[in-house]
Order: structure tokens, then sequence, then C-alpha cells
């Protein structure tokens, strides 16, 4: 059984279905986040990523099943408030999250709401928006920011809340490459850094792969779990599952069906480039 | 189209005026065009319009933004002063015409309307721009704060007020291209008569509303994963106090005051 | 049908504090059956430059000619214009309005003033194009349909105005992989079949490598860069400079030479580095 002093988020035989619906979205998921884990959780649209991530939330309450936040079971409804300040969640559209004029104010919203001192939010606010590299953007209107800007807002009031696990539903989506990175490289900082436990839910290989952990799923079930490495290797099944692999994995399964000895769990291009140099060199 | 509109006419400062508590800054202006009300003679309203105007000075702002903000009122100003010269019941006629006898009364009256009216919204404009739309509500929910032991929504207002002039920039944002994307496809947003004209706006408003309800629907979950529970236990990351700066303020629009009633004893 | 482009400027909110110059002097000429990949960063002037295809935005400067008429003379039908320059935005599904998916795609033939007979056909066309059954979605409400039909009933949208150039802005936002290889398939059918101009706006360099015959890079309101895949790509350097990505096949061509192999310079695509490592290791350990 998994201890929940190790694991951040234990889910146990979950499902959900959505109010007159006549199927489960979340079909029987036994999972876990572990302490400082960097999971990715992948699906096209319609598999029950979302979904999962909502009732990692709180924000919707099992139909059957279990989830613990830190311990704490989401179906208790005198624990909402604690645990969605355990499991802050980013979400997919940066202009619908944000609720102040201001971003310094809207940082501070989720403080407010939990009746934090005032001396206390001006100096997580402060923090916050350090740890996300916009302390200088703390008086700017939201509409007047990049989409990577305005993601990292949001983390930054997810941040503020000192959350556990920050749970980020497709918050790259909407982006540009360049967002998308700054939006990447800020959840894995804060992995690395502050020890937070990140769960992102995204169609995005690139970004699965820099994960520690990958779930994939389908039809509200987990289909496919592993490293990205076990996960990706298995080009076939990820390709039926309605999804892609990365592209230097895919270039390493045309090799191998070309009959070349190359790895199969090739994932970036410099690994790609030692592949090669070891072809070169070893007939 | 979008930048017909100006918005919040906040005009960024940092004089007294700006630093004001936005409640006393509230208070003060309702007082001030109470004091206006008041005013029945011709020194009164020079005496208003010195007030504001040194109001203005101080706060460093051109009197002339303030003068165009009264300009889109100025068919309702015309309008009163119209109605006030037919309907007011006078005494001393100037000349009559047909049915239509103008009289003396009816003139002043009409005069001193238009004039408060001008004076209404050149005092409301002096709040607007001296404070940030935050500033504002702030100072309005905690003004309207004592009202919710009669339950009245202060905190629910404040908030939709917040969130309304969030969204303001991203829906005219969004109006702007689905404006376009119909007219990529044929749509005349521009000719035909009234008619014509509210059909061709169907194509629009339609997407608008669908977006609005969208968002809505998104920020209320991404309200409530933030912990939102309404007003109740909730702090406030600024706080407001009075300072000495607000003190002078009230005192100034006492002595405003004081003025106007004293003088609307000697001459009135 | 050509697009002329000829000293394009402009200015967004001139004179005020906020004034930005979003397009300068831009030069383009844009051919009958082309495929375009235009590329850049957010805030480059693609947006903007594409609206100026079809007159929804005037050069502040400049002249934009569609089929030799000057979009901004006062004689010229824009409606006209609209027609054959096609533009679909970003997140089209946005757009959609009417109660059912044959209403929605009928609005632009609508427009045109076209007879019953010939919105029908142009409808079915327009579904069929994109690869959505008429008889089993035509009756249905746009908003019961999923997130990739609604970008595609968009799409039909605009096809049904019959447009002899398509322009796309980031058709695949948002999309997971199978709907992007949707979306993409049918463009590529679309010029392929139909033999439309197409200008596709994307941030995806794995994409444009895959399709486009000539790439137009965009960098602070300027063509930078305007060439075939091949040559564009091979500025690798460069492009990264303006903050933009590399399709992997450049990358690692890159990578390899730099270890000493002898890669052709201008490879851009999967299985163009394919067929290089395959060569490599028929050679065997010659390069080792």
């Amino acid at each position: 059984m998994a201890k929940p002093e190790e694991n951040r988020i234990i889910a146990s035989s979950l499902s959900y279905a959505y109010p007159d619906a006549g199927k489960n979205a979340v079909d029987g998921v036994t999972m876990r986040v572990r302490n400082g884990e960097f999971l990715a959780i992948l699906g096209h649209n319609g598999s029950g990523k979302s979904t999962l991530a909502k009732l990692f939330n709180a924000l919707y309450v099992p139909t059957n099943g279990t989830v613990w936040v830190c311990g704490l079971d989401t179906r208790d409804d005198d624990l909402v408030f604690d645990i969605r300040q355990h499991a802050g969640m980013v979400f997919q559209n940066p202009d619908n999250q944000i609720v102040a004029t201001v971003v310094e104010e809207d940082v501070a919203f989720g403080l407010e709401n939990n009746g934090v001192e005032p001396k206390e939010i001006r100096v997580r606010i402060d923090e916050a928006l350090a740890a996300v590299n916009m302390t200088k953007y703390a008086k700017k209107a939201p509409h007047m920011l990049s989409g990577g800007q305005k993601q990292r807002v949001a983390i930054a009031g997810v941040l503020a809340m000192k959350p556990d696990v920050i749970i980020l539903d497709e918050s790259t989506a909407m982006l540009d490459p360049s967002g998308r990175a700054e939006v990447m490289n800020t959840v894995h900082r804060l992995n690395k850094e502050e020890g937070i436990s990140v769960v992102i839910i995204t169609h995005y290989m690139g970004e699965a792969a820099t994960a520690d952990y990958v779930i994939v799923m389908d039809e509200g079930k987990i289909a496919l779990s592993g490293t990205p490495r076990e996960v990706f290797t298995k080009v076939d099944t990820v390709r039926a599952l309605g999804l892609d692999v990365p592209p230097m994995t895919d270039l390493a399964h045309m090799l191998r069906a070309d009959g070349l000895d190359v790895r199969a769990d090739v994932l970036t291009v410099d690994e790609m480039v030692e592949e090669v140099c070891r072809l070169s060199s070893s007939i | 189209m979008l930048k017909d509109i100006t918005l919040g006419q906040y005009f960024p400062g940092d004089s007294a005026i700006h630093r004001m508590d936005p409640r006393m800054k509230l208070i003060l202006t309702i007082v001030y065009i109470v004091g206006v009300f008041m005013v029945s003679n011709l020194p009164g309203y020079l005496l208003a319009l010195a007030f504001l105007y040194l109001v203005v000075r101080i706060s460093g702002i051109k009197f002339s933004y303030l003068v165009k903000g009264v300009k889109p009122l100025r068919f309702i100003i015309l309008f009163t002063f119209v109605l006030n010269l037919f309907f007011v019941q006078g005494e001393t006629p100037i000349f009559s015409l047909g049915f239509f006898t103008l009289t003396k009364e009816a003139l002043n009256n009409a005069i001193f309307f238009a004039l408060r009216l001008v004076f209404l919204v050149m005092g409301t404009s002096v709040l607007t721009l001296t404070t940030s739309p935050v500033q504002l509500t702030d100072g309005l929910e905690r003004l309207m704060h004592p009202l919710q032991r009669f339950h009245f929504p202060a905190h629910e207002l404040a908030m939709m007020m917040t969130i309304a002039l969030r969204f303001i920039p991203t829906l005219l944002e969004e109006t702007d291209k689905i404006q376009k994307a119909q007219m990529a496809r044929g749509a005349d947003f521009e000719s035909g008569n009234l008619l014509a004209r509210a059909k061709a706006m169907i194509p629009l408003l339609v997407p608008l509303f669908v977006s609005a309800f969208r968002r809505a629907n998104d920020l209320a979950m991404a309200m409530e994963a933030r912990c939102y529970r309404g007003g109740d236990h909730r702090t406030r990351l600024r706080e407001l106090r009075y300072t000495r700066l607000d003190v002078f303020g009230a005192l100034a629009t006492a002595a405003f005051i004081a003025v106007v009633m004293l003088e609307g004893r000697l001459l009135g | 049908m050509s697009i002329v482009i000829e000293h394009l400027n402009y200015v967004y909110m001139t004179g005020g504090p906020y004034e930005t110059k979003a397009l300068s002097d831009v030069n383009l000429t844009i051919h009958d059956g082309e495929f375009i990949g235009l590329i850049g960063h957010t805030g480059s002037g693609k947006s903007t430059l594409v609206q100026h295809l079809n007159g929804l935005i005037m050069p502040t400067s400049g002249r934009v000619l569609v089929d030799g008429m000057d979009l901004a003379d006062k004689g010229t039908d824009r409606r006209a214009v609209r027609q054959r320059v096609g533009l679909v935005f970003q997140y089209p599904e946005n757009q959609l309005f009417e109660e059912t998916v044959e209403k929605d795609i009928a609005f632009g033939p609508k427009n045109l003033g076209l007879d019953d007979a010939e919105i029908d056909r142009r409808v079915k066309d327009a579904m069929r194009r994109v690869a959505l059954d008429y008889d089993r979605l035509h009756e249905r409400s746009v908003f019961e349909l999923s997130g990739g039909q609604m970008r595609r009933v968009a799409i039909a949208g605009v096809l049904a105005m019959e447009p002899q150039v398509l322009v796309l802005d980031e058709p695949c936002a948002g999309l997971d992989p199978r709907g992007r290889e949707e979306i993409l398939g049918l463009i590529k059918k679309l010029h392929e079949e139909a033999g439309t101009t197409i200008v596709m706006v994307s941030h995806s360099m794995d994409d444009v490598a895959s399709l486009a015959d000539r790439v137009i890079v965009m960098n602070h309101g300027e063509v930078v860069m305007d060439g075939t895949p091949r040559d564009v790509f091979a500025c690798g350097e460069e492009l990264r400079g303006m903050g933009l990505d590399v399709p992997q096949a450049v990358l690692l061509a890159g990578k390899l030479r730099e270890r000493g192999f002898d890669i052709p310079e201008g490879i851009y695509r999967i299985e163009e580095i394919k067929t290089e490592i395959e060569k490599i290791a028929a050679k065997g350990g010659r390069h080792a």
C-alpha cells in the first residue's frame, strides 16, 4: 500500500462520471504522485486527463474510489480548502484565470481568500513573483502581458499559497513556443529547487519527455505508463492512442524498421547523434 | 473601433489628490456634488468652479481633460436645459411666442440645472481620473461594508466590478477579432437600414456571448481552485488608511460647503 | 491570381503615446498555387500582414494589390476581394454562431448573394473538403460538436466562399496530435487537388518544413527571409537568434556535421536525414 508520507497524491480505483453522462470520464484509475516527482499525464482530447486533474484539486468529487491529497480525502467537505492549498492548479486559458486587474493583486487572491495577514501576503507575493521572474511586472495590468507571462502570473498565484503539488491542466496548450518554454522552465525549476511535485497534463510530447514519469490516458483508463523512455519506445502503441512520439524517437523507429541497429529509446537530438557515431564506428 | 473607447479614464500620477484615500475621495465627491446642488446663484457656481479648478491644479491633470469628459453628455445637458425652459412655471416673462412664454425663472432654472449636471460630471471625473479602478472598487467595498449587516452584498458587488474591469479589455479584443472574422466571410456591419444593421450584429453577438459564458465558467472554476469562498474572513493585500492628506481634503471641502451655505444666505 | 505587396507600412495607434510600427516596408508577391509558410515569433507582424491580404486592415502607406485591384482604392469591391482571399483566423471555432452546421457554413456564400442551389452545392462541397459527413452533421448544432469538428466547420465556412487564396493563422493551435494531423492533411489536399494558394502562419517549424514550398520569416515587422525551406532552414543560427526553432532534422544535421560527418547543406526533412544516416551506416567506420 502506498504510504501518504511518500506520496503527494494517491488515487485508488478512481472513477468520475459527469452528471447525465452515460459513461465514466475517468474509469478506475489507480496511481500516485511521489514527493518531488515531475509527472506528465498524456492523452488525446477527451481521454479523461483533464477530468483527472480536476479530481486532484477537489474541484470534482469522485463518483467511485478515493483521492488523497497529502493524506487528505477529497470527499471530505471540510478539507476542501486545505486540499486546494496543498494542490494548486493552473488552467489552460491564460485569459480566463486571472481575477484581478493588477498582477500583484491577482497573486494575492488565494491568500486573501484564506485570510492571510496583509503583511504576510506582501512577503509571499514578492517571493512568488520573484520565483517566476515576474517581479518587474507586479504593478502591470494582466492584459498587457504575453500568454507565457500570464501563465507565470497564474503559477505565482498558486505558488504564493505554498503548495506541495502544482497541477498544470494543459497550461501550455494555448501558448507559442517561447511561452511554452517559459512555463516549462519555470515549473522545472520549482520542481528541482523547491522540491514541489509537478503534474503536467499535456499533449505535447516534447514536454512529457522531460518528466520523470509518464501516464498515458485513453477512454478514462491508464493505457500506458512508465518513464518517458519506456513509454515512447512503444511507438506504434502511442500512435494508436492518438498521440505523437518525439521526432527523434520516430526517426530511430524508422531506422530500426530499415534494419539499422539503433537504440529504440532515443528521445533527443543529442542521443541520436551518439547513436549515429556508434553506428559509423561499430561496423 | 478599439481605440475609440477610453477605458476607466484613470490618469496615473502621484499628486496629493492621487494619494488620498479612495474612501475619502468618494465621500468628498458626494459632499461636493451635494454642495453644488445647494448653490442657486452665479457667485456660488463661480466658487464651485474655483474649488474644482484648485483640486484639478493640485492633481496635475489638464483642465481640458475634464471639459472633454462633459462632451459626450452635451445632448443630455441640452435636453434638460430645454425641458426646464418649457416646463418651469414662472412669473416674470421675458418674451412670448404663441403658446410659449419664456420666463426669467425658467431661464434661471434651466441654466442652473445644466450647470449642476456639468459640475456633477466634472466632479466625478476628478474622482475617476485620480483614482485607479482597483482603488475605487476597494474604497466602495469598504464604504459599503457596514451595510453587509443588512445583507447588502458589498463584497459581491465589488468583486463583480473587479471582474468586469478585468475582462473589458479581453472582450473588446475578442469583439474586434470576431468582427473581422465575420467580415472575412463577407459580413457587412456598416451599410443598410437600422433593421439590417441590427440583424448584422447577430453573427457578432452570438459568438461573443458564447465566449463570455465559457470565460465565466472557466473563471469560476479557477477562483474555486484558489480557495474563493465569498467575502467572509477574507483579508486584503492593501489596507486603506486615512492620512493627513485626507484630513486636509475633508477640511477644504467642509470650508467650501460652509462658504456656499453662508453665501447662499447672504445673497439668496 | 496573384497578390502583390509594395512598400507596405503599418503603424498602430498613430500619434498616440503607444504608437508602434507593426509592418515596415514589406515587399512580397504571392504567386498562384504557392504553399507559403509564414513564420516569426509572436508580435513579429505576421497577423497584421495577413489581415492586409483581404483588406481587413488598410496600409498606413504602400499598396496591396489582389488580382490587380488596389485594396485602398475606394472603388474596389472589398467583398469581391474577401471572396478571393479567404482568411481563417486563429481559433476560428470562436466565430461560429448559427443554429446548425449547414447554416453557419452558408453564411459566407449568402453574403455573396448566391442563389440557394449554389449555396447548397458549396456547403456540401466545403464539408466534403474538411471531411465532415454532410448527411450526418448538417443539421447538428455547432455547439454540440467536438473541438476538432468545430474548427473544421469554421474552415469550411471560409472554403464555401471558394477563395483562390486561403490564408490560415495557426490552424492547428490548441489541437491534439490527431486533430493537427487531420487539419494539416486537409490543407495539403486542398493545395494539391484544388490548386488553392495557401499561406499558413505557423509556430511549428516541423509542420512548415513538411508542407510549404516557400518560407517567409518575419521579425520586428520586416520580412527578413524569403525562400525555399531548404534555403531558409539552412540559416539555423539566424532563426534561433530571432527566437525561432528549427526543424529537428536541421538540428540533427548540424550536430552531425560538427562531429565530422559529411551531411549535405540544406537538409530539413526527417526522411532526408534518415537517408543520410543510412548512407553513413552503409559506409561503416570510415568517419570514426
